[in-house]
């Protein structure tokens, strides 16, 4: 178990080293900094002072040292267009990201697996098949026209629901929360479906065929041999078969919500990092774009790791061939 | 004579296809006494294991009975309704799969799939199910079952893991064991263990045993009687040493006849020509009549029906004829 946690953390640090050259690239690649700092009748002498103080003369692996060094205590430098440090602007921008992650996520769980598992159960019927139709909208329409549309629908037409920003946000320390104010939670709603609404689908699909695999197998019919109630055989037994690839793909979906809530948080103004990331694309701000960069690739392999580790606690199978030393 | 513990009366299941209803089983009638053991041979798709399953009642759609009765120590249980039937399937009557490594759930503690089977079958407390599932795991012949029980399928062997199958299909001491090939998935010395413990639950429970298998090795050892099965139809049933030694079906006659021996002369196994028909292509009179080489004209229009011979009953007109000349 330790030597795979160690195997597993080696290969997350690879990762992290292979984002960190294609984030320093970005700065090379994106034009001279310099330029973008001095105005344009700056002397050459000038220029050439600062490019020193910044040890962009140094040789490239120096640099890329200094860069990955600073990265991996979360320091990304001074964004150009806030002249502020990058990483204060991202903590600030955090918090509102992950809660609207953790919250489309939950969303598309819950649904995904009831729906899936439903429609498992009962193929024929009407519900299932309505099901399906649904499923087969939130793969197809774009997140921007789902967010637009529920817009129209619950906030311009109903007048329910707000159509952008957070709500009220109350700090707890550096974090800030909408969950404990009602316009905060209000907020929440229409971005988290807009958000987990892809997920959901892809969740529910899922469920659906594991389930209806899973029902197939021996030991389910077995189980239905020795008589078990139907309830026990569909939710004791094959429920929890069906989820192991459910918690795979769920958690590695998490890293791709965040990553596509830049599409949400713009269409719903939503103060997170990845309306942060569109502005900073706008701006030719690559401090802030190559730290976005980390920080999701670094959420992704964290997220990685963890679902590796959860496997072994629900299949034990897993659990002993990975104990005994290969 | 006492009531039969399962009696299967002019049994017919149709599959419905979308060129029409196949019959699987056509018109199967067979008892088990109390504590005997009836093995149920044939090729592979002769409706073996289908019979099996109708009796516990569990064929699926687009499967399902299309006739007759099945009667389990004289109730009917063919016609009961999914939740009575449930409640009789791993309590009166236990059934053992062919594959021991795909019969169990691979994600619970063995013990937990043996307390949740007595649990649902009596009323037994958490604890005192548990001490019956060591004693069941002692009787099933798994050294140490105090410390086994707490282990997960994948810890097992496959002779073991057949031997945790048997112990949850006997957990309620159920008046009829089906066993559906229990022994093909495992290898030869493991075989003969697994029969041995079967035989020995059934005399020491009196428990009816049905044991569909097409090792003929398999039913000489272990049954009182047996059924041979061809096509959907028992074609012979009778006392296991009259139908191995004095076969009268000439598909009886083929089946013994390729069974190799160790003694005696060297001799070509005998073999039957060609192979059984499919269920959408079988030929009118006597479905074994093209493969037959004693076939006569009336095997080929008219349907033999069972006719007792002495302890035997054969579906063959040749038998037929044969009781007819020594009545005449």
């Amino acid at each position: 178990m330790l030597a795979f946690t160690l195997r597993r953390a080696i290969q997350a640090l690879g990762v992290m080293i292979a984002v960190g050259i294609i984030a320093f690239a970005m700065f090379r690649f994106a034009g001279d900094p310099v330029n973008q700092i001095v105005s344009i009748d700056t002397a050459a002498a000038e220029r050439a002072a600062i490019r020193k103080s910044l040890g962009l003369d140094d040789p490239v692996i120096v640099q890329f040292g200094r860069y990955f060094a600073d990265a991996a205590q979360f320091k990304f430098g001074v964004s150009y267009q806030f002249r502020q440090p990058v990483t204060n602007l991202l903590m600030e921008r955090m918090p509102a990201t992950l809660e609207l992650a953790i919250c489309a996520t939950i969303f598309a769980m819950v649904f995904g697996i009831l729906m899936g598992v439903y429609s498992a159960l009962h193929r024929d019927g009407l519900l299932a098949k309505a099901f399906q139709t649904i499923s087969l909208i939130g793969i197809s329409l774009p997140t921007f026209l789902i967010g637009i549309l529920l817009i129209y629908l619950f906030s311009v037409t109903l007048g329910w629901l707000p159509s952008f920003g957070r709500g009220e946000v109350v700090r707890i320390g550096w974090w800030t929360t909408g969950l404990l104010t009602l316009s905060g939670l209000k907020a929440l709603i229409l971005p988290s479906i807009t958000l987990g609404l892809f997920q959901m689908t892809l969740i529910m699909r899922l469920v659906r065929a594991e389930m209806l695999e899973v029902l197939r197998t021996d030991y389910i019919r077995f189980a239905r041999a020795r008589g078990l109630t139907t309830r026990a055989i569909h939710f004791g037994h094959a429920l929890r078969n069906t989820l192991v690839p459910v918690i795979t793909v769920a958690g590695l979906q998490f890293g791709s919500v965040i990553a596509f809530a830049i599409i949400t948080e713009t269409v719903f103004q939503w103060p997170g990092m990845g309306l942060l990331f569109v502005q900073a694309v706008h701006n030719v701000d690559i401090p802030i774009m190559a730290a976005y960069l980390m920080m999701v690739s670094l959420i992704f392999v964290a997220i990685n790791f963890v679902v590796d580790i959860l496997y072994t606690v629900v299949d034990p199978r897993l659990r002993s061939t990975v104990s005994r030393p290969a | 004579m006492t009531e039969p513990v399962l009696s299967v009366r002019n049994l017919q299941v149709e599959f419905m296809t979308r060129r029409g209803a196949l019959r699987a089983i056509d018109d199967v009638s067979f008892d088990i006494a109390k504590g005997e053991v009836l093995g149920v041979v044939g090729e592979s798709g002769a409706g073996k294991s289908v019979t099996g399953m109708a009796v516990i009642g569990l064929i699926d759609p687009p499967g399902g009975l299309a006739g007759g009765e099945i009667h389990l120590s004289g109730t009917r249980i063919d016609n009961l309704p999914p939740e009575e039937m449930r409640r009789i399937r791993g309590k009166r009557i236990g059934m053992i799969f062919q594959d021991p490594l795909t019969s169990l759930n691979p994600l619970y503690r063995i013990g937990d799939q043996i307390v949740e089977t007595i649990r649902t079958h009596t009323s037994l407390s958490e604890r005192a199910a548990r001490r019956r599932a060591i004693d069941l795991l002692a009787e099933v012949g798994i050294p140490a079952p105090e410390k086994r029980i707490d282990g997960y399928p994948h810890e097992f062997s496959g002779g073991m893991r057949q031997r945790v199958v048997i112990a949850l299909a006997i957990c309620a001491e159920p008046e009829l064991i089906i066993a559906d090939e229990p022994t093909t998935a495992l290898d030869v010395s493991v075989q003969a263990q697994i029969i041995a413990l079967i035989k020995r639950l059934g005399r020491d429970h009196g428990t009816a045993v049905m044991l569909v298998t097409h090792d003929m090795g398999v039913i000489a050892e272990t049954s009182d009687r047996v059924a041979v099965m061809y096509a959907g139809r028992i074609a012979e049933i009778g006392p296991v040493q009259e139908v191995v030694r004095n076969p009268l079906h000439p598909y009886a006659k083929g089946l013994m006849g390729a069974i190799p021996t160790l003694s005696g002369e060297e001799t070509r196994l005998v073999q039957i020509p060609g192979t059984m028909p499919r269920l959408s292509a079988i030929p009118p009179g006597c479905s074994f009549n093209p493969r037959c080489a004693f076939a006569f004209e009336r095997c080929r229009i008219e349907r033999p029906e069972p006719i007792r011979q002495g302890t035997q009953a054969v579906a063959c007109h040749l038998c037929d004829a044969a009781a007819k000349d020594s009545a005449a």
